[in-house]
């Protein structure tokens, strides 16, 4: 996998005519057993290797609050390869159509009544099956009960089945409700359809396509992302995980001169605060064979903060100016208008240094504009004692998140972060992956470091475009390596924060043809399973359980870790469950290693996993005699199989067992 | 009766006289003529039939692209306005009452524009209507900026003196006050004008009707 570095060469075929069947790659893997043959198509040919027929690389950000395509026409020569974001057609309102840059990851469930016949069609299509878009943004904001939001948070939410129809979850028993599962195709689905209107000669299952995941997403969030994909035909979708997809896009838009820009010995930290996720990931840049190599070294933990909360935060303040100031209390509908007017408040102040002071107006609902209008303003101090000192606080870089116990009446919702304060969740991240550069000889850290030291820094996500923000993040950042007198991170200039996850991806079609540099990644966590020790039962406790470590951290795209000393004895036709868990800093556990202590933040627990040996002509009852492997795929998602120690047969396990039980 | 309309097959001439041939020929040109006139009234009828599909990308999808609007702004005026601009007739024939409707839809949603033209203005102070104003300038801006491109006609500073050599685009500056004598003309710029240069207007469903400028709104 390394070997593509160096300088991009003139040495593709050129991809001819856009038309040609698909030369299908996808082929189920000699493994895998019968039973699981239909279920695990797999991208089997070796990266960089050129596709005939495939005319455009295609990179979907498939965002939390938004949804980006963006594309390359491969059959261009070299120089001339140009990125592009599509515009996509989407309802805006019943009956009209506007083609946007970015498709709102909403998903609006219509009451019959609700929508004029004929008023849902899309370019190819008479009716909607669901309202995706900018269409299900609007009609939501005022009928929040049938509105999904969020749905890619909850593929990655341990404790629900994403398959279960459990969206809107505030929905009343009437509305017919689909799972995040359903959501995610849906929004696949309309890209799909967008793109093969606009390109009817270019099928998109014939693309390279890449879609983008956060770092932190769990094996079982991926594994269904690349499900949803193949489940609307887009078999030889890969993923790609956000950070580094912002980096390529900063390589792109270097046009080569990147290397001007880093050194062996960098640490790049990528900052992708997007509207409802933040981000984080580590980049090393190291020497291999005289050229700069680039590999991913630490992911951070999935932190569901974002935009969307900076936004609610600021429309709080006003609410509770606006309540004490004049003693009414705001209906939710005003609220939510509150939060649009604070949304472009804020952006005029961060873009705008002499504005103090935006006034806010939300007029009345009905036809008076002038009666019932609620007036405000948002000042500058509002929005640095809210925003920056709230989201971006000065803090030692040994203050960590605050977590508070959840109360335990909470409704089953999303787990967002407790603690706003992105600089100690990103001071957390940092001393928790110390030792992250521990193995590169280049990178070193100073003796007395407690924590990572990067030394540049990328930001991505529309909310960093705010200077005052980045700037904010910086001196913070800055601020900590002065302490420890290490030298200041700079800042990596020249993306483009809304859109460079989708052109990323793009890009990094055209790298696996071989024409950059590649970003070496492999797993961003360590994943154990736990076991039961041997120790004699003590009445009224539960067993003690060991975390058996099944697949080390970095593990690359197609290798494959077996754990044949460690043998287990499953009942054929009962299903098995073992408990799941995954590390973002234990790097140095090797598969097969058995951990009898371990800290919560060391491991963190995922959902369960589950074996079902079918019968297959054995019988009912029987044990047999299994041990476990690990394989990455190509397309980059994780799979565990139990196989036989008698005849080698091999059973997929299943991730996505969530139990519901939270 | 006797039959007295028996046909005599010997009494039609065996030689082909000059009556004869003259007439088959002009037979023979009023069937062409009348090939001719069927078949342009065919070409013609497919075609307008083409033409009002043409609006939609593919036949059998509901979507009608609305013609863009006409440019209103192009007068640059070198004193006051003081007529409107030419009508373009062709662009006006085809134009329909829908892109105009559908700019006031837009106007209404994002800036409640019909609901501040409607509202008495006597009734309010200048507060209010400058709060209401906020709210109806923003819109417009968005409006404005998110379906058209605006440009402006004359880079010059309004005020400045200028020179209009010999042929200069009559659609584009108008000359206003004392007009006399040849090309080239000076005089002072008062307005530099503006051009839409791009229009994107949203597309609308088949059955959509623009005349609506604002739904009726039941919260249950």
């Amino acid at each position: 996998m390394s070997g593509l570095f160096g300088h991009v060469k003139k040495n593709h075929s050129q991809a001819e005519a856009a038309d040609e069947t698909v030369d299908n790659k996808a082929e189920p893997p000699g493994q895998a057993g019968s039973e699981q043959a239909t279920a695990e198509p797999q991208a089997t040919e070796a990266p960089g290797t050129s596709h005939e027929g495939v005319r455009f690389s295609v990179g979907i950000d498939l965002g939390t609050t938004h949804c980006v395509l963006s594309y390359a026409d491969l059959s261009k020569d070299e120089d001339d390869i140009q990125q592009q974001v599509m515009a996509v057609p989407q309802l805006t309102s019943p009956g009209v159509i506007e083609n946007k840059k970015q498709l709102p990851s909403f998903l609006y469930l219509a009451h019959d009544a609700e929508i004029a016949e004929g008023s849902t069609a899309l370019p190819w299509r008479e009716k909607a099956e669901y309202l995706v878009g900018d269409i299900a943004r609007n009609l939501g904001s005022k009928t929040p009960i049938r509105l999904v939001a969020s749905a890619k948070s909850w593929l990655c939410h341990a404790g629900v089945d994403c398959k279960q129809a459990i969206l809107p979850s505030e929905a009343p028993e009437e509305v017919a409700r689909i799972s995040p599962f359903q959501a995610t195709q849906s929004y696949l689905q309309h890209l799909k359809d967008a793109w093969e209107n606009q390109h009817p000669d270019a099928p998109l299952a014939a693309q390279d396509l890449i879609i983008t995941v956060p770092a932190s997403f769990d094996p079982a969030a991926r594994e269904l992302t690349i499900e949803a994909a193949r489940s609307v035909g887009l078999n030889q979708a890969q993923l790609l995980e956000e950070p580094q997809s912002a980096l390529y896009s900063w390589i792109d838009n270097s046009d080569g001169d990147w290397r001007q820009h880093v050194e062996v010995g960098d640490v790049i930290l990528v900052i992708d605060v997007g509207g409802g996720t933040t981000d984080l990931s580590l980049i090393a840049v190291t020497d291999q064979h005289g050229n700069l190599e680039l590999t991913r070294i630490a992911v951070g933990d999935h932190i569901l903060l974002g935009g969307d909360n900076m936004d609610l935060a600021l429309a709080y303040t006003i609410k509770a100016k606006i309540e004490k100031a004049q003693g009414q209390r705001l209906e939710g509908w005003q609220v939510e208008a509150l939060t649009h007017a604070c949304r472009d408040a804020k952006e005029k102040i961060f873009n705008q240094v002499e504005l103090d002071n935006v006034p806010l107006v939300v007029p009345g609902r009905g036809s008076s504009l002038m009666g019932g209008a609620l007036r405000s303003e948002l000042t500058r101090e509002e929005v640095d004692r809210v925003l920056v000192e709230g989201f971006l606080p000065e803090v030692a870089v040994s203050e960590r998140p605050v977590v508070r116990p959840r109360s335990g009446l909470r409704t089953q919702g999303l787990p967002y972060a407790q603690d706003a304060g992105i600089t100690r969740h990103l001071a957390s991240f940092l001393a928790r992956q110390l030792s992250a550069v521990d193995e590169l000889e280049a990178v070193n850290l100073p003796e007395n470091a407690s924590f990572l030291h990067p030394t540049a820094v990328l930001f991505n996500g529309g909310v960093l475009k705010a200077e005052v923000l980045s700037q904010r993040l910086m001196k913070v950042l800055n601020g900590w390596l002065e302490a420890e007198q290490a030298p200041v991170a700079r800042l990596l200039e020249g993306a483009d924060l809304d859109l460079a996850v989708a052109q990323g991806a793009a890009y990094y079609g055209i790298v696996r043809q071989g024409k950059g540099v590649r970003i070496k990644g492999g797993t961003a966590a360590s994943y154990y399973v736990g076991v039961e020790s041997a120790m004699p039962a003590v009445p009224g406790l539960a067993p003690e359980v060991e975390a058996l470590c099944i697949a080390p951290f970095g593990m690359e795209e197609g290798s494959t870790e077996v754990l044949s000393d460690n043998e287990f004895g499953l009942v054929i036709g009962e299903p098995v469950r073992f408990r799941f868990f995954a590390s973002h800093s234990r790097r140095e556990d090797k598969v097969g290693m058995r951990l009898d202590y371990w800290t919560d933040e060391e491991l963190q627990e995922l959902d369960e996993i589950e074996i079902t040996l079918p019968e297959d002509g054995r019988q009912q009852g029987q044990v047999v005699p299994v041990h476990l492997s690990a394989t990455v795929t190509e397309v980059g998602t994780l799979e565990l199989h139990a196989v036989s120690q008698r005849d080698e047969h091999r059973w997929k396990i299943e991730f996505e067992v969530r139990t519901g039980a939270s | 009766m006797k039959n007295t309309y028996t046909i005599d097959l010997t009494l039609m001439p065996t030689t082909l006289d000059l009556w004869h041939v003259a007439l088959i020929a002009s037979i023979l040109v009023l069937a062409l003529v009348l090939i001719i006139v069927l078949l342009s009234m065919l070409i013609g009828m497919s075609r307008r039939a083409r033409q009002s599909r043409s609006a939609t990308a593919k036949p059998e999808v509901k979507i009608v692209e609305v013609e863009k609007i006409v440019e209103v702004e192009r007068i640059v005026e070198v004193e006051k306005i003081v007529q409107a601009p030419a009508p373009e007739p062709i662009v006006l024939k085809e134009s329909t009452p829908d892109a105009a409707l559908q700019l006031l839809g837009l106007l209404q949603k994002e800036a409640r524009f019909i609901d501040f033209i409607k509202e008495d203005m006597n009734a309010y102070g200048d507060a209010d209507i400058g709060i209401a104003a906020r709210v109806v300038h923003e819109g417009c801006n968005k409006v404005i900026n998110e379906y058209f491109t605006l440009e402006t006609l004359r880079t010059e500073q309004e005020g400045s003196k200028i020179t209009l050599a010999k042929g200069f685009n009559a659609t584009e500056v108008r000359l206003t006050g004392n007009i006399v004598g040849e090309a080239p003309f000076t005089g002072t710029l008062i307005h530099k004008g503006w051009q839409v240069s791009d229009t994107r207007l949203p597309k609308l469903t088949r059955g959509h009707d623009a005349s609506i400028v604002a739904t009726a709104e039941v919260e249950l």
